[in-house]
């Protein structure tokens, strides 16, 4: 069988509403994901061991396992203790609870990294505990968790792919509808690789461009 | 938790570990292989090495490893190339992993001081013979970390072949959720087998590292 590439505008609308899921996927699992790294950090900075433990153990689990395995985990292990999530749902919640383990260690190490000269400065020039963490450190934090947390955010969208498994209708399982459809398996994972491509440039570019602006905060 | 369960299952747990470590270590071979050859060439003056070495790196680090693979195993035969799951499953992650281990490997090589070439070339050193008797053995030893990152990536990201139906450990995970409704309990299995390889693969790393920093 050659190739046919006249037959993709047939099936545009499937894949345009394929992207739109793909992206909201990304942004949901990764605004997710920032809050639990957080959450993630903040305990793993704790001085109790009791808080500690469980994050490190956690964050040790899931960066030692593949992110497929995850999803079986999530949406199996729900629908067995009775929580019949969509698969939507499932897929942003391991989709979030993977890129948090990495998100944490990002935020974790911007937290320390803030020198504790700045606290005291802050202070000496009569900030509030509040106009402290405001204007000083949660700026300079940004700013340095800024490349990393968007290499993150690239990787989610790429990864994002694998909830296809589960069925939810993103991208790449939009692409294989379309293939059950017309039984042109080249064409189409190609028009999907080629989508999810200009996506990945626009989000490196936005990236860059927050890199430039959050730069100045150094 | 229904260790009976697990204690009857294991077995078939092993076998497709023993997969996924073989198609692992295959894929890094051909990684290290691709990723080597196009960071020389993304490297080079000659815009006809140059360029089509970073159009790999970019359009295969640009997309999903997941659709490159199905565009291997399902659209391949359309232009001609007929692969077994486990062959497409080599080359597709293989080749995906190249691109991120060039960036690795050109890394490692850009991050040796510039100074260190002028010095070989005013010594009367030929620009290959700069480049293999100066710069890499010297950009070896940066190098070693990142692809160490790069491989520990690899054999998580092997699951994927899962989905062309090669029995490794994530398929196998799957195929008894399936049948036995116990996920937990599969999900413990295959990360038992999924911790130890990369535990010891990193030791591995960690002990080829500090090998190369002793030479």
């Amino acid at each position: 069988m050659g190739l046919d590439f006249t037959i993709i505008p047939e099936y545009l609308d499937l894949l345009i509403a394929g992207t739109w899921w793909t992206v909201a996927l990304t942004v949901v699992s990764m605004a997710m994901s920032l809050i639990i790294g957080v959450v993630f950090a903040v305990m793993q900075l704790s001085r109790h061991r009791l808080v500690r433990w469980p994050v490190t153990f956690f964050a040790w689990l899931f960066m030692g396992t593949p992110l497929l395995l995850q999803l079986f985990l999530i949406y199996f292990g729900l629908v067995q203790i009775g929580l019949d999530l969509n698969a939507f749902v499932a897929g942003v919640i391991a989709l979030s609870l993977h890129f948090a383990v990495y998100n944490s260690d990002i935020i974790r190490s911007a937290i320390i990294a803030i020198d504790d000269g700045q606290y005291e400065a802050a202070r000496s020039l009569g900030l509030s505990q509040f106009q402290t963490m405001t204007r000083t450190i949660v700026p300079q934090a940004v700013a340095n968790v800024t490349p990393a947390l968007g290499n993150m955010m690239i990787a989610l969208l790429k990864e994002s792919s694998l909830v296809s498994v589960i069925g939810v209708m993103e991208l790449t399982l939009s692409a294989q509808r379309a293939i059950s459809d017309s039984f042109r398996s080249f064409e189409f994972y190609l028009a999907a690789a080629a989508i999810y491509y200009v996506v990945n440039l626009t989000l490196e570019q936005a990236v860059r461009i927050t890199e430039r602006r959050s730069a100045r905060y150094r | 938790m229904d260790i009976e369960l697990i204690g009857r299952i294991w077995p078939f747990f092993a076998e497709a570990a023993w997969v996924t470590v073989k198609i692992s270590i295959l894929a890094i071979m051909l990684g290290l292989t691709l990723g080597f050859t196009a960071a020389l060439a993304s490297l080079s003056r000659n815009p006809v090495l140059r360029w089509p070495a970073r159009s790999y790196v970019s359009l295969f680090r640009g997309t999903p490893a997941l659709i490159q693979l199905f565009l291997l195993y399902f659209g391949g035969p359309q232009i001609g190339i007929h692969l077994e799951p486990f062959e497409a499953g080599v080359i597709g992650l293989g080749v995906n992993i190249g691109a991120y281990m060039c960036e690795s490997i050109r890394g490692a090589i850009i991050s040796v001081e510039k100074g260190q070439t002028e010095a070989g070339s005013c010594l009367g050193l030929a620009h290959h013979q700069v480049m293999s008797r100066i710069i890499l053995p010297q950009a070896a030893r940066m190098m070693v970390r990142p692809l160490g990152v790069n491989a520990i990536a690899l054999i998580k990201g092997s699951a994927i072949v899962s989905t062309i139906s090669v029995v490794e450990l994530s398929y196998t995970a799957h195929r008894y959720i399936s049948s036995t409704y116990k996920p937990f309990e599969m999900f413990i299995l295959a990360s038992v087998f999924y911790l130890a390889i990369v535990t010891i693969f990193s030791y591995g790393v960690k002990w080829v590292d500090r090998g190369v920093a002793l030479e």
